[in-house]
């Protein structure tokens, strides 16, 4: 604060021109005024250079990945097996579907689960217990996805094989925290005097959240979930350990490696041949894509609810 | 209220749906589809990434003669391939050394806790020969002699410079430039590092001693690390004075130029496919098939590997104890199999050893489980 | 209220008296999962990574600079010291909080004070999707076009030729390096930092702001002497959150990094970070190997622990901050 009170002390030592009331005028820019202007200006445009810079290489990286991978993406590209890496034409059907089949069950498994933990956190927490949970849910968001991939493979994969549901375990408890979080904030934006009108209308605790308190809170849990599945869908490093990688479509459960996007990208710019390489951005588009997808959905919900609550 | 929430869950599904749809639009691969071909299944292999390019080549030509199996290799590297063999989390294993003695206990042991069936011997057998090359950032240093000796120097920054005496003294007739060397190494585990070491430690006693062999040795400071075959050729070609090992399939494909490596009969060698298959068939290969390929002499290029796949006797469900016998052994006797390799820079097997390659691969799933015998 | 049916009600109060303990039950259990999967998670990696430990001795694991794995199926026949990817780790995350940090407050302040009000939601919009950008797709560009057209040609070399003589610039310059991966882990928690600190910012009391305004400050007076004064502990929670995320970021490093498993003071040098070397040689790791990388994610699981805490505890004195859930 004491940078501008002593400038407009300094103020008083130059030649003002007075106001009728005898005031110095606003306008009139003295003392040290114009340099008060100019750093003014510098910061200015020095926030404006570093905001152009943080975005630039943002830029450049859709921009590259759109430029690299939009020649790749045609309906085969989608519906057909990858053929051998020195091969042009064909397709990431394995890693789409094995996407599809990992997030489904890790979808399965983490929102449930988050939400249930959101409600005992908002309708029945307060105690030690609730702390302890929301502390450690808040440090689990930090916790290394390569490490999580690292504890299901010593947990799982020795007894069930590489697969569909460790990798879907794997992806569920990274998701897990991210929804827990958000749910948790959206069910303490549903107001008490909804719950307190359920509970004078004769509903117990169970089906005033069930009827009163999740419906009114959809909206944002599912923002929150959308969210959560654009983290969960581009996880590389867990497959690795988890789901192994396949170029072919893999139906099975358990005890046969299967496929993702991610993964099979990351197969395909490890291995020398310039076609599966092309592939590979083929795939880092379209992945790209899906996570905008999901993103913007979310948004869209989110900024839905918020206009209808307004 | 309603209208929101059904919108909410129907975005949420859409993605889903229509990536499931695009999947199962292709789907028999894994299902029972026999249409065509007789054989319907799925096989899931691991190892080696050093005969990846052959295996998904020979996996789409045999896929197109049995369209109801989907085999599905992941090159993970050649220690993952014996690893995940002995754990029986895949149906084949794939490496660049063979299972010696004491794997072969262990895999007994570990096919028990996995299948729960007594006695299982486990089988191996060899289906390809392959090169490492030495590739050279600079376009003039193709066809540059090099020793075992020379190699194992650079490698262990004891020669740093493309001027040094000892190499002048290799290439009489090559104006070598004043330019420090930059050695480029697989990062991650890999059977080209193991092919390349195991030959060096072979040869050189030093290396031996300090260096030793395996997908992963520690390297010396001053050299550096590419992810894959395709980080080291990145590495080489963008140092100048780079110098790397690389499968001799992607040297091929990438047009990088190669040096000549003297053999054991000082023979300076460049790296063709003749002199490829020429080393194959200079091999003895015992009973068992365990064996290295070394000494190599003749016109033989001498830095050669062999890859090996791993399987049972039994605890395959039949199918797939049949898709595995009919796969191999049609990858090992086929003309189509062969062509595919050699296209790629790999050695087939000679007519001899492939017959007794076959023998083996008949053992696969052949012994009698719960008192049923399996037909062959 | 239609209380008019005499039997309804037992009936309602019964389902009720059973639904409502039921429920809190199910939630109850659901909540809990997390804390045995994270216990599950330390005793199952602990478990794994102990003979290694064991061998090795705690420090000597952590503070050994040879990393030469064996091949033994049952007992630890290799060296495991853990230090170069340790060192790596922290030299990486460093770089990257140096470049990222600024330029975290930068845009962040533009958003929240300089930037039009039209603009200010679709900007925050675009800074929490870039957060949610696969990390195999920074590596891939990073790997395939940065730093070969960029960095290498006009960071890294022109470090190297006029630094050179510095200890942090030694070459030789090969390309993937510490600096180089720094540099794409700054452009990858640059979106987390911003959301975090946006949301400090925005939540920066504007009376005081306006106060400062109608005594004649300027922009930049508001900004030095209001808001970032206030928002401190707000910007080192979001700052810690970031590092967090650089520790752990495993596959873009892994692409550029250089994965040599040894240690250099020059930031030129190609060396190999924790997470990178566990997702490099994993797959094809022994079963004594696997120890070790075990031992070296139980590492990585305390380090990120440590800041992680540490950024909660900041963030939640400050009151607890939304941003930093929606990524």
């Amino acid at each position: 604060m004491s940078t501008f009170l002593d400038s407009s002390d300094r103020t008083e030592r130059g030649g003002p021109s007075r106001t009728a009331t005898g005031h110095r005028s606003l306008r009139d820019k003295q003392g040290n005024a114009p340099w008060r202007t100019i750093k003014n200006r510098l910061c200015t445009g020095l926030l404006t250079v570093a905001m152009a810079l943080g975005m630039l290489p943002l830029a450049l990286i859709i921009g590259y990945t759109a430029y690299r991978g939009a020649g790749v993406l045609d309906v085969g590209f989608f519906v057909e097996n990858e053929p051998p890496w020195r091969r042009d034409g064909g397709g990431y059907a394995a890693g789409f579907f094995g996407t599809a089949y990992i997030m489904l069950h890790a979808i399965l498994y983490s929102v449930p689960l988050g939400i249930a933990t959101a409600i005992y956190l908002v309708e029945y927490g307060g105690g030690k217990l609730a702390m302890a949970i929301r502390f450690f849910t808040d440090v689990m968001t930090g916790i290394p996805s390569i490490f999580v991939g690292l504890f299901v493979y010593g947990l799982l994969i020795g007894a069930l094989g590489f697969g569909t549901f460790p990798a879907a375990v794997a992806i569920a408890i990274i998701m897990l925290p991210i929804i827990t979080r958000s749910a948790e904030e959206m069910l303490k934006l549903v107001p008490d005097e909804w719950r307190n009108a359920s509970r004078a209308l004769g509903a117990g605790k169970a089906t005033t959240i069930v009827r009163t308190v999740l419906p009114a809170a959809a909206p944002g849990l599912a923002t929150g979930s959308m969210l959560a599945i654009a983290r969960g869908i581009g996880e590389t490093a867990p497959l690795i350990l988890t789901a192994l990688g396949s170029q072919v479509v893999v139906t099975a459960f358990t005890d046969a490696a299967q496929s993702a996007i991610p993964l099979q990208v990351y197969r395909g710019i490890n291995q020398p041949f310039e076609a599966g390489i092309e592939r590979a951005w083929g795939g880092a588009l379209s992945l790209f894509l899906l996570v905008l997808i999901m993103v913007i959905l979310a948004r869209w919900i989110g900024s839905r609810t918020t206009k209808r609550r307004g | 209220m309603h209208r929101w929430r059904s919108t909410a869950v129907a975005c949420a599904a859409a993605p889903v749906l229509v990536l499931a749809a695009c999947g199962t639009g292709d789907g028999d691969g894994g299902g029972n589809a026999p249409d065509g071909g007789e054989l319907s299944g799925s096989l899931t292999g691991a190892g080696a990434t050093f005969p990846t390019p052959v295996f998904q080549e020979w996996q789409q030509a045999y896929g197109a003669e049995q369209p109801g199996v989907s085999i599905n290799y992941q090159s993970i590297g050649s220690g993952g391939g014996i690893e995940q063999f002995l754990e029986s989390t895949v149906d084949f294993g794939s490496s660049e050394r063979y299972l010696d003695d004491v794997d072969l206990s262990e895999a007994r042991q570990s096919r028990v806790d996995a299948t729960g069936v007594e006695d299982c011997e486990p089988i191996q057998f060899p289906v390809l020969f392959g090169s490492v090359v030495i590739a050279f950032n600079d376009q003039d240093l193709d066809g540059m002699v090099l020793t075992a000796e020379t190699i194992a120097k650079i490698f262990d920054r004891e020669i740093t410079n493309y001027s040094d005496p000892e190499l002048a003294e290799l290439n009489p007739d090559m104006d070598l430039p004043d330019q420090d060397i930059v050695p480029v190494h697989r990062s991650d585990g890999s059977g080209t590092t193991y092919v390349f070491t195991h030959y060096l430690s072979h040869e050189v006693d030093e290396w031996a001693e300090n260096y030793g062999e395996g997908t992963e040795v520690q390297w010396a400071s001053g050299t550096v690390g590419g992810q894959g075959n395709e980080g080291v050729s990145a590495n080489i070609n963008q140092n100048t004075g780079a110098l790397g090992y690389v499968n001799q399939a992607y040297a091929l494909e990438a047009g990088m130029p190669q040096a000549q490596v003297i053999n054991a009969d000082g023979e300076a060698v460049y790296p063709t496919l003749e002199a490829t298959t020429e080393a194959s068939e200079e091999a003895e290969i015992p009973e068992g098939f365990q064996f290295d390929i070394d000494d190599i002499g003749g016109t033989g290029y001498p830095i050669a590997g062999t890859n090996w796949i791993f399987t049972y006797e039994c605890g395959y469900d039949e199918t797939t104890g049949e898709i595995l016998r009919d796969y191999w052994t049609w990858a090992v006797t086929s003309d189509e199999a062969r062509e595919l390799a050699l296209e790629l820079g790999y050695a087939p097997m000679g007519e001899e050893l492939a017959e007794r390659v076959t023998g083996e691969i008949e053992r696969i799933n052949s012994k009698a489980v719960d008192g049923a015998e399996v037909e062959n | 209220m239609p209380v008019t049916v005499p039997g309804a009600t037992p009936t309602l109060r019964g389902r009720r008296r059973l639904a409502d303990p039921v429920f809190r039950w199910f939630v109850t259990i659901a909540a809990t999962t997390v804390l045995i999967v994270l216990a599950l998670m330390v005793v199952t990696t602990v478990h794994d990574a102990w003979p290694v430990l064991a061998s090795e001795g705690f420090f000597g694991f952590l503070l050994g600079d040879v990393w030469d794995a064996g091949y033994a199926r049952h007992e630890i026949t290799g060296t495991y010291g853990a230090w170069p990817f340790i060192y790596g780790t922290l030299v990486t995350a460093m770089i990257a909080i140096v470049i990222a940090l600024p330029l975290a407050i930068a845009v962040a302040l533009y958003i929240t004070q300089l930037a039009p009000r039209r603009i200010r939601n679709p900007l925050s919009y675009t800074v929490e999707m870039l957060a949610a950008v696969p990390s195999v797709i920074f590596g891939m560009w990073g790997m395939f076009w940065f730093l070969p057209v960029v960095l290498r040609p006009y960071v890294l070399e022109p470090l190297e030729r006029w630094f050179g003589w510095f200890p942090l610039f030694e070459g030789p310059m090969l390309g993937p390096s510490y600096l180089g991966a720094g540099i794409v882990l700054a452009i990858m928690i640059l979106p987390i930092m911003t959301a975090v600190i946006r949301e400090v910012f925005a939540v920066n009391p504007t009376d005081a702001q306006h106060a400062a305004y109608a005594l004649g400050a300027t922009r930049l007076e508001v900004i030095g002497n209001v808001v970032l004064p206030s928002s401190f502990s707000g910007i080192v929670g979001g700052t810690m959150l970031g590092l967090g995320r650089a520790v752990g970021e495993t596959i873009a490093v892994l692409m550029l990094v250089g994965s040599s498993q040894q240690w250099d003071v020059s930031l030129l040098f190609a060396g190999d970070t924790m997470a990178a070397h566990i997702a490099a040689t994993f797959q094809d790791a022994s079963p004594e190997a696997v120890r070790g990388l075990m031992a070296i994610g139980v590492a990585l699981f305390v380090v990120t622990m440590s800041i992680n805490v540490g950024a909660r505890l900041l963030v939640w004195r400050l009151g607890r901050v939304t941003g930093d859930s929606a990524v």
